[in-house]
């Protein structure tokens, strides 16, 4: 992609669109990875409320797998995650491992 | 039609303030600024003006508040002075990088340690650098016209750039002096409405301010920001220009006192000038040619325009009433810029007068304007940098 020079650049570094985050893949940023345990979920899409990127997809009321092109590790689905009688439905796992 | 008054200068500019009718004011007490903005609160409290008041915590909040409310859309303001302004420092920054048109009146007082509440110009001078543009100011009638100025510098669609306006603590902010006040009307009329100019709460056209911008774009967005310094200067003669036909006050980038043929001159800023100009008078009067400038844009500043007015001068003193310790005054350093791009250039010295509110009298300018009479037939500088008006 060329570069834009300084006299076509938005005044104030204002970002004018919406959403435009999609066009940045953050998820190489991850030190850790959430991994779904779909036996102890519940439903409760507490994870997809809490997570502060949108990195936990959701189709027709449900909760679907984890984006990881966006998703930067940072747990706090899993923190957040109430899973089935007390067995987590989110566990991290050191990436790379 | 004008109304003549007796004010301090923190009710001058308050009462601009007023006219302009910004939509927020954060709040936050700090001497000597604190009875100009406890004056706009009592504005509000009787219905003289619609403005929200966020009253904040410190002054890092009170800039925040600024420009969340400026981002918003909407024309804001504050005021502070000193530690106020020293405690905003990294919040000036993004007030000026984000291109958010907020006025605010700086009451100059020194900075701590020692403690001081007095008049001098550490407190903006430390504000140099941060983007914002700065116009000072020797008088009450001088804040009172500057602050109304501002808002069309400021809110200009080639600038929307911050400004802030500069006043000597207690000499000014507290001395009650004649001026003379424009109709609210007028004032309204010459403001204009706030225009909003990529506002946040846009719902259709959803925007975001502050991204992280790194190596590849953050060199060309400060180029960006030189840029529109560089264009500062037109906007604030044009409004002068328009403000000389609304109340017959003229203003420029700077004040020339009986400099055409000045053989020797003052640069100086604020109410020391006005004592200074006196002193100038008497010197004329024993034949001598001495003038004065009087910087009014500080930032950006007017180098050539500085230079050109100087450039016939055999010898100049620099007057600061802040020190750049480890180096020259900040006003000299200016000057030194402005003048070094001249072919043949005046001497130049360098004095150090009334920090912390040390009284500049009229037997100062008068040892300077000998000393650079000496030096205009001598040739020679005996020092060139110096503290006035101190105890050995
Ligand atoms: S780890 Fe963080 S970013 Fe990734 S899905 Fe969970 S909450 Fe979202
Ligand atoms: S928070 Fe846990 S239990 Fe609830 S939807 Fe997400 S993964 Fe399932």
């Amino acid at each position: 992609m060329k570069q834009k020079g300084w006299k076509d650049l938005p005044p104030g570094s204002v970002v004018l669109e919406g959403g435009s985050a999609v066009n940045f893949k953050t998820g190489s940023w991850r030190a850790y990875r959430p991994i779904w345990n779909k036996e102890n979920c519940i439903q409760c899409l507490l994870c997809w409320i809490y997570c502060p990127d949108m990195a936990i997809k959701v189709k027709d009321g449900k909760r679907g797998e984890f984006d990881y092109d966006y998703c930067k590790g940072c747990g706090i689905c899993a923190l957040e995650c109430p899973g089935k009688k007390g067995k987590n439905a989110i566990e991290m796992i050191e990436e790379g491992k | 039609m004008a109304k003549i008054v007796a004010v301090t200068g923190n009710e001058a500019v308050a009462n601009a303030l007023r006219q302009a009718s910004p939509d927020v004011c954060a709040i936050y007490p700090i001497t000597p600024q604190t009875d100009m903005m406890q004056k706009y609160a009592s504005f509000i409290a009787n219905g003289k003006v619609s403005t929200e008041p966020i009253l904040v915590e410190s002054e890092h909040s009170s800039m925040s508040a600024c420009i969340g409310a400026s981002a918003a859309g909407g024309r804001v303001i504050t005021a502070t002075s000193s530690q106020g302004l020293a405690l905003m420092w990294e919040m000036l920054h993004i007030a000026s990088g984000d291109r958010l048109p907020i006025i605010m009146p700086v009451v100059n007082r020194a900075l701590s340690a020692p403690l001081n509440i007095h008049g001098d110009h550490s407190d903006a001078m430390g504000a140099r650098d941060t983007g914002w543009i700065q116009i000072w100011s020797e008088n009450a009638q001088d804040a009172y016209d500057n602050t109304i100025q501002a808002f069309r510098i400021g809110e200009h669609m080639d600038i929307r750039l911050p400004v802030m306006v500069c006043l000597d603590g207690f000499i000014i902010s507290h001395s009650i002096e004649r001026m003379e006040y424009l109709e609210d009307a007028e004032v309204k009329n010459f403001v204009g409405e706030f225009k909003n100019f990529l506002p946040l709460l846009d719902l259709d056209k959803p925007k975001s301010y502050g991204p992280l911008i790194l190596t590849d774009y953050y060199h060309e967005y400060k180029r960006a920001q030189h840029e529109v310094m560089t264009k500062v200067k037109n906007v604030v003669l044009d409004v002068a220009k328009d403000f000389e036909k609304m109340s017959g006050r003229k203003y420029g980038l700077f004040e020339s006192y009986r400099l055409d043929d000045a053989d020797i001159a003052l640069v100086i800023l604020n109410s020391a000038a006005g004592t200074s100009k006196d002193v100038i008078d008497s010197f004329r009067n024993k034949g001598i040619k001495a003038g004065l400038l009087k910087p009014r844009l500080f930032r950006p500043f007017p180098y050539e325009e500085v230079a050109e007015a100087l450039k016939n001068t055999k010898a100049v003193c620099v007057m600061d009433r802040a020190d750049s310790f480890g180096g020259y005054g900040p006003m000299f350093m200016e000057i030194s810029s402005a003048l070094y791009q001249l072919k043949e250039k005046p001497a130049l010295i360098n004095k150090i007068y009334g920090l912390g509110g040390r009284d500049y009298m009229p037997s100062h300018a008068e040892l300077v304007l000998n000393e650079l009479n000496e030096i205009a037939s001598s040739g020679k500088i005996r020092i060139v940098k110096e503290y006035i008006g101190v105890r050995e």
